[in-house]
């Protein structure tokens, strides 16, 4: 596509970028098929390839007007489109270039700044999201259901092993998984000791970064990676093997540092090192389980919806692992239609547009429910809380139906 | 998604009385994305957009247009590549993307029928169950729309074997100008009266807003498989397709691609396609094993006898999936190696490929520019892609011009402007160098008949007189006769 970037900008670097990826696209149109939201609303600004006209105009130095923020706002940033678009167009940069530019020109009205200073204050930080569900915990059943639904369930296994083997590898706890879920990284271990690997806990809790880069407050947000990186540093050093994430939302950016902080001249090469010892939990267990794992008897007639997070499948490229996993263990999956789209969880969005969020879940729950499942199974906190309030059957996090398999 | 805003425009006042704000956008960022289709070099802002999620409300706003004489621009996907879609400056854009719902299947009768904004791959995705499919499968079927289809007549790859749109639609609803419902062509076999259903095929949005589509489904072939050729050199391979189609077979389908479009395709979807081949064939046969082993012994001693370096036989299903992803991703896989490409579609007889192709490469030598292409080599349909760089002034202008030339040249071996594109804006003046001044004025004509104020999509498809008599004095002042070497049709 056609671009001229405004003289005021035409010699940053943030500028060129966004421009190469803009004449990477040639228009096509085929992302709008895939997108959430151009299926939901059928309206050209509520697509990739609309957005990316708009935030050319941005960069082009055409004046914004708050459309073009609710346009670009209500963009999942699923990446949907990123994996049917032809061109190889990295549209997610580019989005989050346009929103960073735009919350430079119009700075946000009370109510919204509010929401967003409030979740990007608590989530990240594993202090208060454990005093918080510490608070509500015992005040569980007088709380509605949905609200409850976000609690850690009363009755997880959250023991762990010890630390034996001497395959050693890095655990990330994730800021609201920790306090949230906190039976995954427990199941994970367990599995991974099985297989002659020790998980070593982080030294101290904290966001990835996730949260702070998704609503547009980039510098704190690169302020966290700097801080999970110096926590993380130590062990790196201490010669451990990889650094596993068992949250797809984290993990995808995680292994996204090396490109975050490639201009940080003091931590560029520490980010390539970290994003290239980082795997998804799932990478890990296929490539140390075979194919002749005995199914489990446990896992015989159980039928499991696999909902595919998006930052596993169009973030990180992991696609179909998992689903082979589970039924390597002995569980049968259930066929599940749409699978590429988005639940609307999509971090902080279910808070941020409760609207369009509410729709993709009740799409996605008809999807998963559809044959009559005894559970869904999914790979990231956020969409795992976010099913849970209204599916009518459990939803775990993957690795718990293998760790049950004792596999 | 626009808020109401004071507008003192009084067609959005009187669209307000009839539709609910949501589904009228006039806000200038919201409508910006609007303002071009597939075919981005070609843009105009509209004055207004509209998402209409009934036939109702499409009624109401075509009788409030014909009552303000204000043109309307219908809009499916907007993955033309012929500005089919691109706006009026004084006129509403009218877009079916929210009436998207499958109205029924009918698995007995093997026909389906949809609202105008359903995609052309969620047909065959929605009847797969059944063993059924929509036929016509045009490159961008993941995003293109039904109604977009019919407006267009598109074609496809698998159209050599199962014909184009208008060989597959049963019966459309339109709304005309005035507001009228009106059904056309039916589901039984054969319609009283005159065949008005064709009419619709093709007609590029000026006869009327098609709101409801009966498509026909076809079984799934028991079996499909297909042989990929590679060849050293274009001319060869064009006269292998020639060969195998004289020879009396008709795959399902036929397509060539030239070393650019390999290179850009193989990047993206890895189909192992040969790096070093100058051009490969797709060739697909399908029926059953007996027929489709016996067609394959045929195409494959054709191909060898015309010089193919490699034939392989795609080894499974997936195989196959992935040999026709390449082709079907291929142009805007060209973006991966150019910034820009304009797509032409001209058609020409199948002995002339070689010969077409080898000249638009002198072609391209002439304007500087590059060109990929990948095309329905079976049914002559080239898609030379001319690759520009819209930043660098005057390329798209030079790429215009050579595409004006690579038209020329179709017309001038016997073939035609546009195999499944459709004119839009784009090809508008070369309708004046395929058509004579009496079977323009018999198109108008029709035109006429169904839009008497010329509202809709006004300057799209059918130029008018005056047009062409001042394109064809600067036609032949610029180029004298295009080709006058060429014997003419």
């Amino acid at each position: 596509m056609e671009i001229h970037l405004d003289k005021s900008i035409a010699s940053q670097d943030w500028a060129k970028e966004a421009e190469a990826i803009v004449r990477k696209c040639v228009h096509c149109g085929f992302c709008n098929a895939t997108c959430p939201t151009y299926q939901q609303l059928g309206h050209e600004s509520e697509g990739p390839r609309g957005r990316i006209y708009l935030i050319t105009q941005l960069l082009e130095g055409h004046p914004a007007d708050r459309q073009t923020r609710d346009h670009l706002d209500r963009c999942l940033l699923c990446r949907a489109c990123e994996t049917t678009c032809p061109s190889g167009v990295p549209y997610s940069r580019l989005l989050e270039t346009g929103r960073l530019m735009l919350e430079e020109q119009q700075p946000r009205s009370g109510l919204d700044r509010l929401k967003r200073k409030a979740m990007t204050a608590v989530i990240p930080s594993t202090g208060l999201m454990r005093a918080g569900v510490g608070i509500a915990k015992p005040l569980r059943p007088l709380l509605p259901k949905k609200l409850a639904t976000q609690l850690p369930l009363p009755d997880k296994d959250l023991t762990r092993p010890g630390s034996l083997h001497k395959r050693r590898m890095l655990l990330l706890e994730g800021c609201a998984q920790s306090s949230l879920t906190p039976e995954t990284n427990a199941a994970a271990a367990r599995v991974l000791d099985r297989l002659g690997i020790s998980l070593i806990p982080e030294a101290s809790g904290g966001c990835c970064g996730a949260v702070r880069l998704h609503t547009s407050d980039r510098e704190r947000g690169l302020q966290d990676i700097r801080n999970r990186i110096d926590t993380w540093w130590p062990a790196i050093e201490n010669g451990i093997e990889a650094i596993i994430s068992t949250a797809s939302g984290c993990g995808v950016t995680v292994k996204d540092y090396a490109h975050l902080m490639q201009n940080d001249p003091e931590y560029a090469d520490k980010a390539e090192r970290i994003s290239a010892l980082t795997l998804d939990l799932a990478e890990l267990i296929a490539a140390e389980t075979a194919e002749s794992t005995p199914k489990s008897e446990l896992a015989q007639d159980l039928r499991v919806a696999f909902h595919s997070p998006c930052t596993l499948q169009h973030g990180q490229k992991i696609v179909g692992v998992i689903e082979a996993l589970l039924e390597r263990y002995g569980y049968s999956l259930v066929p599940v239609g749409d699978a590429h789209l988005c639940c609307g969880s999509a971090g902080t969005y279910a808070v941020l547009q409760p609207v369009l969020s509410g729709q993709l879940k009740a799409d996605k729950l008809a999807q998963l429910q559809l044959s009559s499942p005894d559970l869904i199974a999914t790979a990231n906190v956020g969409c795992q809380l976010h099913l849970r309030k209204d599916a009518d059957v459990p939803v775990l996090h993957w690795i718990e139906l293998l760790d049950r398999s004792k596999g | 998604m626009s808020r109401a805003k004071p507008n003192s425009d009084p067609l959005i006042q009187q669209l307000r009385s009839v539709l609910p704000d949501s589904c009228i956008v006039s806000d200038p960022a919201s409508m910006k994305p609007y303002e071009c289709d597939g075919l981005s070099g070609y843009r105009q802002m509209p004055r207004v957009v509209v998402l209409p999620t009934t036939v109702e409300q499409v009624q109401a706003v075509m009788k409030a247009c014909q009552a303000s004489k204000t043109p309307v621009v219908p809009r499916g996907a907007g993955t033309s590549l012929s500005g089919g879609a691109m706006p009026h400056k004084n006129g509403v854009v009218l877009s079916v993307n929210r009436l998207n719902r499958i109205l029924d299947i009918d698995g007995q009768n093997r026909c389906a029928t949809l609202q105008p904004g359903v995609r052309n791959l969620q047909i065959s995705d929605a009847v797969e169950h059944l063993g059924l499919y929509y036929a016509p499968d045009p490159s961008s079927q993941i995003a293109c729309t039904i109604g977009g289809n019919v407006a267009e007549n598109a074609g496809g790859v698998h159209c050599l074997k199962y014909g184009l749109t208008v060989h597959n639609i049963l019966q459309v609803k339109i709304v005309t100008l005035n507001g009228d419902l009106v059904t056309l062509g039916s589901t039984a076999p054969d319609s009283p009266g005159n065949d008005l259903l064709a009419l619709m095929m093709g007609s590029e949005g000026m006869l009327g807003i098609v709101v409801e589509v009966v498509v026909r489904l076809l079984p799934r072939p028991p079996l499909a498989r297909v042989l990929m050729a590679a060849f050293d050199d274009i001319e060869k391979a064009g006269n292998a397709v020639a060969n195998v189609i004289a020879s009396g077979v008709i795959p399902a389908g036929f397509e060539m691609m030239d070393r650019a479009a390999i290179t850009a395709a193989e990047d993206f979807v890895r189909a192992g396609y040969p790096a070093d081949a100058e051009a490969i064939l797709l060739c697909e046969v399908d029926g059953t094993e007996q027929e489709v082993n016996a067609q394959l012994d045929r195409v494959k001693a054709l191909l060898d006898k015309a010089g193919a370096t490699q034939i392989s036989l795609a080894k499974d299903e997936n195989e196959r999936i992935l040999f026709w992803s390449g082709r079907k991703n291929a142009f805007p896989a060209v973006g991966r190696i150019s910034p820009d490409y304009y797509c032409m579609d001209g058609t020409i007889p199948r002995k002339e490929i070689g010969n077409v192709l080898t000249r638009i490469s002198a072609m391209a030598d002439k304007y500087g520019l590059g060109v990929a292409n990948v095309f329905h080599a079976g049914d002559g349909n080239l898609h030379p892609l001319i690759l520009y760089d819209a930043n660098k002034p005057g390329d798209f202008v030079k790429a215009e011009e050579f595409g004006g030339e690579i038209l020329d040249l179709c017309v001038a071996v016997g073939g035609t402007i546009t195999g499944e594109h459709g004119v839009g804006v784009e090809k508008i003046d070369r309708m004046c160098v395929q058509f004579d001044e009496a079977t323009l004025a018999q198109f108008l004509a029709v035109r006429e008949a169904f839009d008497p104020d010329g509202l809709l999509n006004p300057d799209k498809a059918v130029p008018t007189l005056a047009r062409c008599a001042e394109f064809n004095a600067m036609h032949v002042h610029h180029g004298k006769l295009p080709h006058p070497e060429l014997e003419r049709f």
